[in-house]
């Protein structure tokens, strides 16, 4: 069992709140605490990847600074989220790159895009500015795009699947044909509604501001579904291109251009709006050291939905090549943002919200169980 | 402090839930309302920041609430927990006015809490505020700020002018304001420990403030020297054993120790002095601030066994453990000869009997001075916790005497014709002695409403 600052604090805080209990109607956080009467690490991560930062256990707290106890539970959850990220990473040096994640993607970002514009201009000479019959693949081929975005995207796979099965472990899951699969509808069905960031009545949770609304959710759900809508058009894509024989460029009233043209609308609108909140939103419930972390991955959501979009638009212009290498410089620092940025939030809370369906039903602590009570 | 104007058809002493509903009553009314709050706004709502429930009467399923609470049954726990120090007329008008605070309140934003599956027992009479008291504050905050109630923080009354039972104005530091009619919702005085002292002697010393700090009475004491009529007696209070490591104020519901049914409770002597299993813990709690009060140095200590361990809420501090009486003894500062022969004493007494904590299971001792009457088990698996209490004052129940009006009553017979009291100033009318869990929110919203209908009316002409 890990024991840091930020495992200590949450550990202080949990034990206050299970001994007041007037937030257990927010959120499964609490109904998931109220099962216990210790807290460690392991149910400590599961406790915070629970926690959506709605805000309104602090807005409502009776303990809130500056009352001595000092309490913050959203604050204390986003830092220990920051640091259990990192210790759920595979490879493991790389779970460092979570203490100053905005740094490091942003950096990042400039090195990479600056590659794929150097990169294209060198490769492409004096074709650089010019337009192509069959537009960007014109400028860098398909198959050399599909190896080195292949290539990236296995290695980020198997980050992914290394870390979610690190964490699956941690919180006592069972291996995948022993779920109890009627609580795993129950959890994707949480997870995929936002069930958490309804305050507990359906109000809305407390963010921006203390007045419960429900903006965050509505944002929230178009970057979901702007991201998974995109997903979608590249997979159309892939299918239409090997299935079918039929290279982009596509046209309007295609599956990929339709699925594309709808996921990058969701994925403006929807970081867009989360970071307008985000920058109206209190500080204290945000937590203070993981600042930058889901501020780069909105900007990189928006980013590459704003790029793809203007590509669309100047596909068959001269400027095809320079958008092109920017929008792949985006796209690529997603991807190898992916595994160590603010994208695993979404598998940590699935999984939670999950072992939080499980323990509900059985009325029973499921996560932080210790080995020997196991093995009994 | 500077206020818009200097004078008000509608001025309010008191942001709790009490003053805020008059405010907002008033509001609606079309009354020139201004709201005055003693705290600072991080703290603002006096004791209702620490509340989670109201208990309102219903006849049939009412918003979160389950079957039927009604008039008489209401009354029936009045009267017992009363013992019949009450004013029955006002009493009534409350169980039967508590019915539409719900509906009231939810209107303006209030979010209730729908039961959740089987962990609370309290369904049917009280209903629960979602996230509690400081919820329900900050919807009716909002609320009134969207009616233009004035409302200041930070903004202690520090003097009143009333003469011959007629609000003139009043003094928040060197800032005077008028007003037509006034209302009186500025809580008790259970934070100052002076007041205390007066009551009890030099053994409030000792008491810990589980309330508000900011409820020490000032404007209560101004309106009894002004003339109004005493009502409830100063050593009469909401008064809970909770640990004795809790903040000196403000700690609110989280320093409850709820496992004195479970255990045994000894005095600073190590010696028994009150049958710990009298009656189910929810209805026995109230008693134990002032049995811990009447001991030397207003301690006691709780102890229990393993058996007894996650059987009961868990406490907010640590346990002090030991694997022997006579360590934890040490541990906690007691005799371990003494605690040793108690506990010896305790166990041989205890009659078998099956064990059941759901019921009064009638499982006792037999023999001792003090015996424990239900779920007396023996204290013989290792390790041992104990939990040091304290008295723990939440309110006090002495306030000014109110008319059905919620209009304030003079010593010599008069009522005031423009000064009306709402909540804990004036919840000794209702609640003599005694507790009832969510009686004294039910208080402040029936009144505060009350007041504020009738300070608009007074102040408008109507």
């Amino acid at each position: 069992m890990r024991s840091t600052d930020k495992t200590t604090e949450a550990a202080r805080v949990m034990s206050i709140c299970n001994a007041c209990r007037y937030c257990e109607g927010h959120c499964a956080v609490f109904q998931a605490m109220e099962l216990r009467l210790e807290f460690n690490s392991d149910t400590l991560d599961y406790l915070a990847n629970l926690c959506h930062n709605c805000g309104a256990c602090y807005h409502n707290c009776q303990y809130a600074p500056p009352h001595e106890f000092q309490l913050n539970v959203p604050a204390a959850m986003a830092e220990l989220r920051q640091e259990n990220y990192g210790v759920y990473a595979w490879p493991g040096f790389m779970g460092k790159l979570f203490a100053n994640n905005g740094l490091w993607v942003s950096f990042l970002s400039i090195v990479v895009i600056t590659l794929f514009l150097g990169g294209t201009a060198i490769l492409t000479g004096d074709d650089f500015f010019s337009a192509h019959d069959n537009a960007f693949y014109g400028v860098i081929s398909h198959d050399v795009l599909a190896a080195m975005f292949g290539a990236v995207g296995g290695f980020v796979l198997l980050a992914l699947v290394v870390s979610i099965v690190k964490f699956w472990r941690t919180i006592n899951l069972p291996g995948p044909f022993r779920l109890d699969y009627p609580r795993v509808m129950q959890g994707i069905k949480d997870a995929l509604s936002l069930k958490y960031l309804d305050g507990g009545n359906g109000q809305g949770c407390s963010y921006p501001s203390e007045t419960p609304s429900m903006a965050r959710r509505w944002f929230h759900q178009m970057t979901f579904w702007g991201f998974m809508l995109c997903f979608a058009a590249t997979s159309s894509a892939t299918v239409l291109h090997y299935g079918f024989d039929l290279p982009a460029p596509y046209g309007y009233l295609s599956l990929p251009k339709l699925f594309g043209i709808l996921g990058g609308l969701g994925l403006i609108v929807g970081p867009a709006g989360l970071l307008i909140l985000k920058a109206r939103a209190d500080a204290a419930p945000k937590g203070k050291t993981n600042k930058g972390m889901d501020v780069s991955f909105l900007v990189l959501l928006f980013l590459t939905s704003l790029t793809g979009l203007c590509l669309m638009f100047v596909r068959d212009t001269q400027y095809v090549g320079v958008m092109l290498s920017i929008h792949l410089g985006v796209v690529m620092t997603l991807f190898l943002s992916m595994p160590y940025g603010k994208f695993v939030h979404g598998f940590y809370r699935l999984i939670a919200l999950i072992v939080f369906a499980v323990e509900k039903n059985d009325h029973k602590q499921v996560v932080g169980v210790c080995q020997d009570k196991k093995a009994a | 402090m500077k206020t818009e104007s200097d004078h008000y058809d509608v001025l309010v002493a008191g942001g709790g839930q009490a003053g805020l509903i008059a405010a907002i009553v008033a509001a609606e009314k079309g009354a020139r309302v201004c709201l005055l709050e003693g705290a600072p706004r991080t703290h603002r709502g006096g004791n209702t920041r620490h509340t989670r429930n109201l208990r309102p009467m219903h006849i049939g399923p009412l918003s979160v609430l389950s079957g039927t609470y009604d008039e008489a049954e209401y009354w029936d726990d009045l009267m017992r927990v009363t013992k019949g120090k009450t004013n029955e007329t006002l009493a009534r008008m409350t169980l039967r006015q508590s019915t539409e605070a719900v509906d009231w309140l939810e209107a303006r934003g209030v979010q209730f809490q729908p039961p959740l599956g089987g962990t609370l027992h309290l369904g049917r009479t009280n209903a629960f505020f979602m996230g509690g008291g400081k919820q329900l504050l900050n919807a009716l905050y909002r609320h009134a700020d969207k009616l233009g109630v004035e409302v200041h923080y930070d903004a202690m009354v520090t003097s009143v002018e009333i003469s011959e039972g007629r609000f003139k104005s009043l003094q928040v530091g060197d800032h005077t304001i008028s007003a037509n009619a006034f209302v009186a919702a500025a809580g008790g005085f259970e934070a100052n420990i002076e007041w205390l002292k007066e009551a009890w002697g030099d053994i409030a010393e000792n008491f810990l403030i589980r309330g508000t700090p900011y409820n020490r009475g000032d404007l209560l004491r101004m309106l009894l020297d002004a003339g109004a009529r005493q009502i409830g007696e100063p050593n009469q209070c909401h008064a809970v054993a909770i640990d004795g490591r809790a903040p000196k104020f403000d700690g609110g519901i989280c320093t409850r120790v709820d496992c004195v049914s479970l255990g045994i409770v000894v005095n600073r002597n190590a010696e028994r002095f009150y049958d710990e299993g009298e009656d189910f813990w929810p209805k026995r709690y109230a008693i134990w601030g002032r049995l811990v009060a009447d001991q030397p140095d207003q301690v006691a200590h709780v102890i229990i066994d393993q058996k007894a361990r996650g059987a009961f809420m868990p406490p907010v501090f640590p346990a002090v453990v030991a694997d022997t009486i006579g360590e934890l003894a040490q541990k906690i500062g007691l005799d371990p000869a003494t605690l040793e022969k108690t506990v010896a004493d305790y166990n041989a007494a205890v009659q078998p009997g099956k064990f059941d904590h759901t019921e009064l299971d009638g499982v006792h001792t037999s023999g001792l001075v003090v015996n424990k009457t239900n779920w007396a088990r023996t204290l013989d698996h290792p390790p041992y916790s104990a939990y040091c209490l304290r008295p723990g004052i939440t309110f006090t129940y002495l306030g000014v005497e109110v008319s059905e009006k919620a209009q304030m009553q003079m010593a010599d017979g008069t009522e005031s014709p423009n000064i009306f009291a709402a909540g804990e100033i004036m919840a000794g009318n209702v609640l003599g002695q005694g507790y009832l869990a969510g009686i004294g929110m039910t208080i402040g919203n029936v009144f505060g409403r009350i007041a504020g209908r009738e300070a608009a009316d007074y102040a408008l002409n109507r």
